[in-house]
């Protein structure tokens, strides 16, 4: 039987051995993430910037989906914790496809692997890995289908701390293709559960899930209402391969109506901090001049990435340690 | 002349309006007497105490995979309490010729299970294109017609494919799914799909493909059963269909009447089925239709093997493997209090026979086609002994209460 993604990921007492979704963690665990990360930023302001934490792990990352910046932010990440790294990337076959995915990733855990960070198309993948295939590896979810972006969520989250000086009270929007988005997804949740004050999510209907509403954050369909008075605007990336799909029109008439220009950044509080989790689509979803303008922290967003990486790696790693070291007890 | 008398079992059949504890005599493979006092020259007798003789259940839909797969799945579905088995036609190769429909019928009748009944392919290859051989198909011991869930190409299609059946009398089976809307989609689209970021198939899959198929058995006059419902909306659909004065039946899966779309929360692919598994308020109407005698139940069985399910949940193949433990686990409904027993036993046997056309039921002069059942046992369905060659299951692992003891086909015991 399939358990809750949720509590796959923590041990009996509740400390992180994967990190597969930020959905139905609690206040105290992401912000031992958060502060975490916060210990390591200021490691990387350093010369020296290694740490002996995860020094002879091996940790591999496994993408079967393309991505250049989150997987050399992992590298980066688990390099600076003394690991050692190996980088697969791993095209879909046709065939198979299960059959394949176990096949790697066994083939990987005989290798004496202690972390897998995964990215895949399909929804649920790294759950399915840590539950089924190799649950005694440390499985960092990199991004599963439609479903979660746990790191970049919690890198968001950092985000909103450190340029915000806090979450509590906030009032975050979400702008953009909702219905396509991890990111959003988990943004949501950590939101939530870090209690900012109202999650917004703004689009067309054919770019909002079904019954998004209960994931606990309010609809609006017109920027004029639902930036005003935010604290935060989430931006989301939005692929060209919607029009096809014939749920927009044209990206000009998205840029039209929710693009994020100055104006329209204008009807959010004038201290608004602007987000994106990139690479950005300039005149597509966002204007070059708030992009790279005074309430921009997008390029922030991108060096706090490493810091939480690292702290979500350090931490699953040592809750695998943890129930190891309990598998062992109990068998002397 | 053979007989067989069946001693102080429960004769539990709503559709006679039979529930009591006597004797039933078998001669010649028809129920020669009920309740009355055994002749001397019987011979054999089944001592029956504690059991119950139910109608043998009739499946209105199963996928068995393949030729090969005859034997252990029809003996699968004699375990689950059924005596007959309609075979849908997405088998593989798919069942779209007399040649292989023979074939089928022989390896049948060979194994000597539950009863083989096979639903030849509306279209060549189920591409939803061509007209298959209807009539050949019908000669050759099909039951009906159906497309399984293959769309077809367009509603011309599906008008003259109705034309056809309707010009020699051949009943048709319809799984209405619209795949335009349902495209990708791996379960129900709703607020647990939304969570989990998969792919929704919206009712409006179903119900836009029944609206096109009954608006179509008006015009052709076909007779039309409704396969695979699994929302309320259908329901209502089929309703107005009525008291517009088209005769039209249906069912649904069992499974769509224990689970809901809040069992996929864990990404289980066991619950990667097709039709998919809908909310609870979709479950409770049809629990609803059931107990009002408006639903008939089919296993919508689709056995497969472990790598099958050992995928990312939209990877896994759909389905569930429903023979091995059918009837204790419809019976767990019944348990619950939300299926009532006449209701759940109508929907196995006397609709699917109505639909079918068949004499069915534990009536003098019936063909003696029933299931001994015994309702206090108590059995553990492990893994690696089911009886049908699918490892998927629901039951796998689990103990439920109730097995089925005794099968009879035609008068022949069989398992």
């Amino acid at each position: 039987m399939s358990l809750d993604p949720c509590k796959v990921q923590l041990t009996a007492d509740g400390r992180l051995k994967h990190f597969l979704t930020t959905e139905g963690l609690s206040k105290e665990l992401l912000t031992e993430i958060l502060d975490t990360a916060d210990s390591f930023i200021s490691t990387q302001e350093r010369d020296v910037k290694k740490v002996p934490l995860l020094r002879g792990k091996t940790v591999v990352n496994l993408f079967f989906e393309n991505s250049t910046r989150t997987r050399a932010t992992f590298e980066l990440a688990a390099k600076r914790l003394s690991a050692d790294i190996l980088n697969l990337d791993i095209a879909r076959s046709s065939a198979s496809k299960g059959e394949t995915l176990m096949d790697t990733l066994w083939n990987l855990e005989a290798m004496y692997s202690d972390m897998f960070v995964v990215r895949h198309g399909d929804s649920g993948a790294a759950h399915f890995i840590a539950e089924q295939v190799t649950p005694h590896v440390a499985i960092i979810n990199a991004g599963d289908g439609r479903h979660a972006h746990p790191t970049q969520a919690m890198l968001d989250m950092l985000t909103i701390r450190r340029h915000k000086g806090g979450i509590e009270g906030k009032i975050v929007a979400i702008v953009g293709d909702i219905l396509h988005s991890r990111v959003a997804r988990s943004q949501i949740h950590a939101l939530r559960t870090l209690g900012a004050a109202e999650v917004r999510v703004i689009g067309p209907g054919t770019l909002l899930p079904h019954n998004i509403e209960n994931l606990g954050c309010n609809v609006f369909y017109r920027m004029e209402e639902g930036l005003k008075d935010c604290d935060v605007v989430i931006m989301l990336r939005l692929q060209k391969e919607r029009m096809q799909s014939a749920l927009l029109p044209s990206e000009s008439e998205f840029f039209k109506l929710y693009g994020l220009t100055e104006d329209k950044l204008r009807l959010a509080k004038p201290d608004a901090i602007v987000m994106h989790p990139g690479p950005i689509n300039r005149g597509v979803e966002i204007d070059s001049t708030v992009a790279d303008g005074a309430q921009s922290v997008i390029l922030n967003q991108v060096s706090y990435g490493i810091a939480v990486r690292m702290a979500v790696m350090a931490m699953a790693m040592s809750g695998q340690q943890q129930e190891k070291n309990e598998r062992n007890g109990e068998g002397a | 002349m053979s007989s067989l008398a069946i001693l102080n079992a429960r004769l539990l059949d709503p559709s006679a309006q039979l529930d009591s504890t006597q004797n039933l005599l078998v001669e010649n493979g028809r129920i020669a007497a009920i309740g009355a006092l055994i002749p001397a020259h019987v011979v054999e007798h089944i001592d029956a105490q504690g059991q119950w003789l139910i109608p043998g259940l009739i499946d209105l839909g199963a996928n068995l995979g393949s030729a090969g797969n005859i034997p252990s799945e029809a003996k699968a579905a004699l375990q689950g309490g059924f005596t007959h088995v309609c075979a849908l036609p997405d088998a593989s190769p798919v069942l779209d010729n007399a040649a292989l429909v023979q074939a089928w019928v022989e390896k049948a009748a060979k194994a000597g299970q539950a009863k083989v009944l096979p639903l030849g392919a509306l279209t060549q290859g189920l591409v939803g294109e061509q007209l298959a051989s209807m009539v050949g198909l019908m000669e050759t011991g099909c039951v009906a017609l159906s497309n399984a869930r293959a769309p077809f190409k367009n509603s011309y299609v599906l008008r003259r494919v109705m034309e056809y059946a309707a010009t020699y009398g051949i009943p048709i089976f319809i799984a209405p799914d619209d795949a335009s809307l349902s495209g990708a989609g791996c379960m129900h689209e709703g607020k647990v799909a939304t969570r989990l970021g998969l792919t929704g198939v919206p009712r409006s899959a179903e119900t836009i493909a029944l609206s096109q198929a009954l608006l179509l058995i008006q015009q052709t006059g076909v007779r039309a059963h409704i396969s695979q419902i699994s929302c309320a909306r259908s329901l209502q659909l089929l309703q107005r269909a009525r008291e517009d004065g088209i005769a039209v039946t249906a069912d649904t899966p069992l499974a769509n009447l224990i689970y809901t779309d809040e069992d996929v929360v864990g990404f289980n692919s066991q619950f990667n089925v097709r039709p998919v598994l809908r909310s609870e308020v979709d479950r409770q109407a049809l629990l609803a239709a059931v107990n009002e005698g408006e639903l008939a139940i089919s296993s919508n069985h689709r056995p497969h093997d472990v790598a099958a399910k050992k995928a990312t949940f939209a990877d896994a193949q759909p389905g569930m493997s429903m023979f091995d433990g059918f009837l204790p686990m419809a019976l767990t409904l019944v348990a619950k209090g939300e299926l009532k027993l006449a209701a759940l036993l109508n929907a196995l046997s006397a609709l699917p026979a109505q639909v079918l056309g068949m004499t069915h039921g534990l009536k003098v002069g019936n063909e003696f086609s029933a299931v001994l059942y015994q309702p206090d046992a108590v059995h553990r369905y492990r893994r690696s002994e089911l009886a049908s060659k699918g490892r998927n299951s629901p039951l796998a692992g689990q103990t439920l209460q109730g097995e089925v003891k005794a099968a009879f086909v035609a008068g022949e015991r069989v398992f």
